[in-house]
């Protein structure tokens, strides 16, 4: 499942999933994903399954890998150029880190990738990230396909 | 192979000559019997039919291969422990929730630590950002800890750290604590997690590079053997090997591999192996499949005595007993329809007593949202309770040996798991293995198919692909207080200000030395944590010897 990218000196490598299985009918439009960790959270199985299902899905997406800084996530975005950012944290630090990676977007003019997030977030802080300007956030048992669904929505009125 | 009438023979000779000694030590609960009043026997043997190769492959409890479990009167003797893991925000609040889970009858403490804790960061780094006191307590220096047990005898409890990469430093603590306490280090009781290779497997709060990490691994061996008998100086977990997606038997596989790792490493570093491996121990996953999980404890335990005894020529049958903890699977609750996850709680936790767990913890139902408010996590204390106390699981060892079900399903993890570990030896041996991305890519495998079975509907989930449409339940979350953050910003920068600045100086260069030379690190880290260096300021040296491990993707 892991093939490999070098890239940016401050990230060394990505981690992409593995080829769309055969006859997997084709994204609308293709889009460049890339998901990302923030902070000190170990747990990606969740951030490696999203990658993996838009990958499925027609997508071009790369992972960062663990620990990375909100730095280092919106350094790679803009050096990959791509459309949309899927931030995943499950040790609570999200309102920190989440609004941490918008506000470097904005000094870096590159407002125009969206970013998603997903993890263990209570919806009071669901309701926090959207108003920062997180343009959807996925909580635990949301579907792959609501995922998919919603994340090319929103990249379609972009 | 023993026949029926040898069974008979051999049982009656494991009562006299393991059952009895035992007993006369630690006598059995009373009142053993059904809820209909039938009296329950200690064991439940083969009848003729059944015998096959009985004594090769179960045996009895307390006795080699140790199938049915480790010791020879197992529940009807002392429950297990049931440990709840807790910790958050600062030292303050998580001492009073541990003095609230031991009034609750929690026989056991199990500490978690911040991710800044476990990685070596102080609370005031800036790696440390919105991660204080998050998911564990935040402990910056021996002033922390001894807050952290403030009221609590290390005489009277044993507690369990769930730290790996800074493990070392914590343990320090802990003696340092127990010192000030009137407490020796050789009385002190407990288990260190102290797992490294698991973290650059599943869980990921490693620091430095695998080879220098298995060196203080077998620093801790060494410096405990002599100095913390009672204390188990690693628990060799497969828990976060199958919360981040893998099967039972690559759960069993993995962790049994990174075992053989750290024996290895051990003798290497001159260490005799019957010193050491009785004071390992491990920590599994409870699923809610019943049988599978507990065929996969009784697996483990067969395999890794075979391993003990053959592979490593362990004479000590301590040496050969897979003593373990049992934590039910956080992955398996769901967020839709919290109540659920009581009962599949419930089952996990009957999984791990069916497989003869050492020691429990149960999860509260609302932490698929949050860490447990108090109320969730004494429910999930009484669903053990009612396990111990009302199920009669406890009341016979070993209940589902024999079942052809049970016993075909341990055969079958053990085969696969042993299938693992050969593929590991065959790449080297498991830090190989980790540097070729073998066990991270096994285990992403399983967890993608394992998702897209819930995601397509082949596999059903309660409440969330199937049974749907309750209305939403309001449950109350707990919060960890944003300012106890701030506060533990204060307190680090306090004490900094306030301690002997020379102290702290040279035991940091002494642990710089000690770390070039290749000596036991532990007594130069004992050295700094009583000077108040701190965790940050310890690692920072340790890195600038050691260097930082960063992940790297490898391809297939």
């Amino acid at each position: 499942m892991s093939e490999v990218k070098n890239m940016s000196p401050d990230v060394p490598t990505f981690w992409l999933p593995d080829a769309a299985p055969q006859g997997h009918p084709a994204a609308p439009v293709r889009r460049r994903i890339l998901i990302g960790k923030p902070g000190l959270d170990g747990h990606d199985r969740g951030a490696k399954y999203v990658a993996q299902i838009l990958r499925d899905a027609g997508h071009e997406v790369i992972y960062t890998g663990i620990r990375r800084t909100p730095e280092q996530i919106v350094a790679a975005a803009v050096q990959e150029d791509v459309d949309a950012i899927g931030l995943s944290l499950l040790s609570g630090s999200h309102n920190a880190l989440f609004a941490r990676v918008l506000e470097l977007l904005r000094a870096q003019d590159a407002e125009d990738i969206a970013v998603f997030g997903g993890g263990v977030i209570p919806d009071d802080d669901v309701e926090r990230l959207l108003a920062l300007g997180v343009q959807a956030v996925f909580t635990p048992g949301t579907s792959a396909a609501e995922i998919v669904s919603r994340i090319e929505q929103v990249l379609s009125t972009r | 192979m023993l026949k029926a009438d040898s069974i008979t023979d051999a049982a009656a000779r494991w009562e006299a000559e393991t059952v009895a000694p035992v007993l006369a030590k630690a006598p059995e609960r009373a009142n053993l019997v059904t809820a209909s009043n039938v009296p329950i026997e200690r064991l439940y043997t083969p009848s003729e039919a059944e015998a096959g190769d009985y004594a090769e492959k179960l045996g009895f409890p307390g006795q080699y291969p140790f199938t049915r479990g480790v010791q020879p009167t197992m529940y009807r003797g002392r429950l297990w422990t049931m440990r709840q893991y807790a910790g958050f925000a600062t030292a303050d609040e998580s001492n009073r929730r541990y003095r609230f889970l031991l009034e609750q009858g929690s026989t056991g403490l199990s500490v978690a630590f911040d991710l800044p804790t476990q990685i070596g960061y102080d609370s005031d780094d800036p790696e440390a950002c919105g991660e204080v006191g998050r998911v564990g307590v935040a402990i910056d220096s021996l002033a922390d800890m001894e807050a952290l047990f403030d009221g609590i005898p290390l005489d009277k409890v044993s507690t369990s750290m769930t730290i790996n990469a800074t493990s070392a430093i914590l343990l320090a603590m802990y003696v340092a604590v127990g010192e000030k306490q009137g407490v020796p280090a050789a009385k002190l009781t407990g288990t260190l997690q102290n797992d490294i290779l698991k973290e650059y497997i599943a869980r990921g709060t490693y620091r430095f590079p695998p080879r220098p990490s298995l060196r203080l691994t077998s620093d801790i061996f060494a410096y405990c053997t002599r100095h913390l008998p009672k204390f188990n100086t690693i628990s060799i977990s497969g828990y976060h090997i199958r919360e981040a997606g893998s099967t039972a038997a690559q759960e069993v596989g993995f962790t049994l591999a990174d075992a053989v790792c750290y024996v290895e490493t051990a003798l290497r570093a001159g260490l005799a192996v019957d010193d050491f491996a009785p004071r390992l121990a491990f920590f599994f996953a409870a699923h809610t499949d019943l049988f599978e999980e507990a065929a996969k404890f009784r697996a483990a335990r067969r395999l890794y005595a075979r391993i003990m005894r053959e592979r490593f020529g362990a004479q000590d049958p301590r040496s050969w007993m897979l003593r373990f903890h049992t934590q039910t699977g956080g992955v398996t609750l769901t967020a839709q329809q919290p109540e659920n996850n009581v009962v599949r709680v419930a089952l996990q936790a009957l999984a791990a007593v069916l497989g003869g767990t050492q020691s429990l913890h149960t999860n509260g139902k609302d932490e698929a949202l949050a860490l447990p408010t108090e109320a969730a996590a004494q429910l999930a204390l009484r669903t053990q309770q009612i396990i111990a106390c009302e199920s009669g699981a406890a009341s016979t060892i070993d209940p589902l040996g024999g079942s052809y079900y049970v016993e075909q399903l341990t055969d079958r993890i053990e085969r696969e798991a042993e299938a693992y570990i050969r593929a590991i030896d065959e790449r080297g041996g498991m830090v190989a293995a980790i540097e070729q991305g073998y066990p991270q890519r096994e285990i992403e495998h399983s967890a993608y198919a394992f998702n897209r079975e819930i995601d397509e509907g082949r596999r059903q989930v309660v409440g969330v692909n199937c049974f749907t449409g309750d209305a939403p339940a309001d449950v109350p979350l707990f919060r960890v207080d944003e300012a106890a953050t701030a506060r533990q910003v204060e307190r680090v920068r306090a004490l900094r200000a306030s301690r002997d600045d020379a102290a702290v100086r040279n035991s940091l260069s002494e642990i710089a030395a000690v770390a070039r030379a290749g000596d036991n690190l532990l007594p130069s880290i004992l050295t700094a944590v009583k000077a108040y260096a701190t965790v940050g300021e310890i690692c920072r040296v340790l890195a600038g010897e050691f260097g930082e491990y960063c992940e790297a993707f490898h391809s297939a």
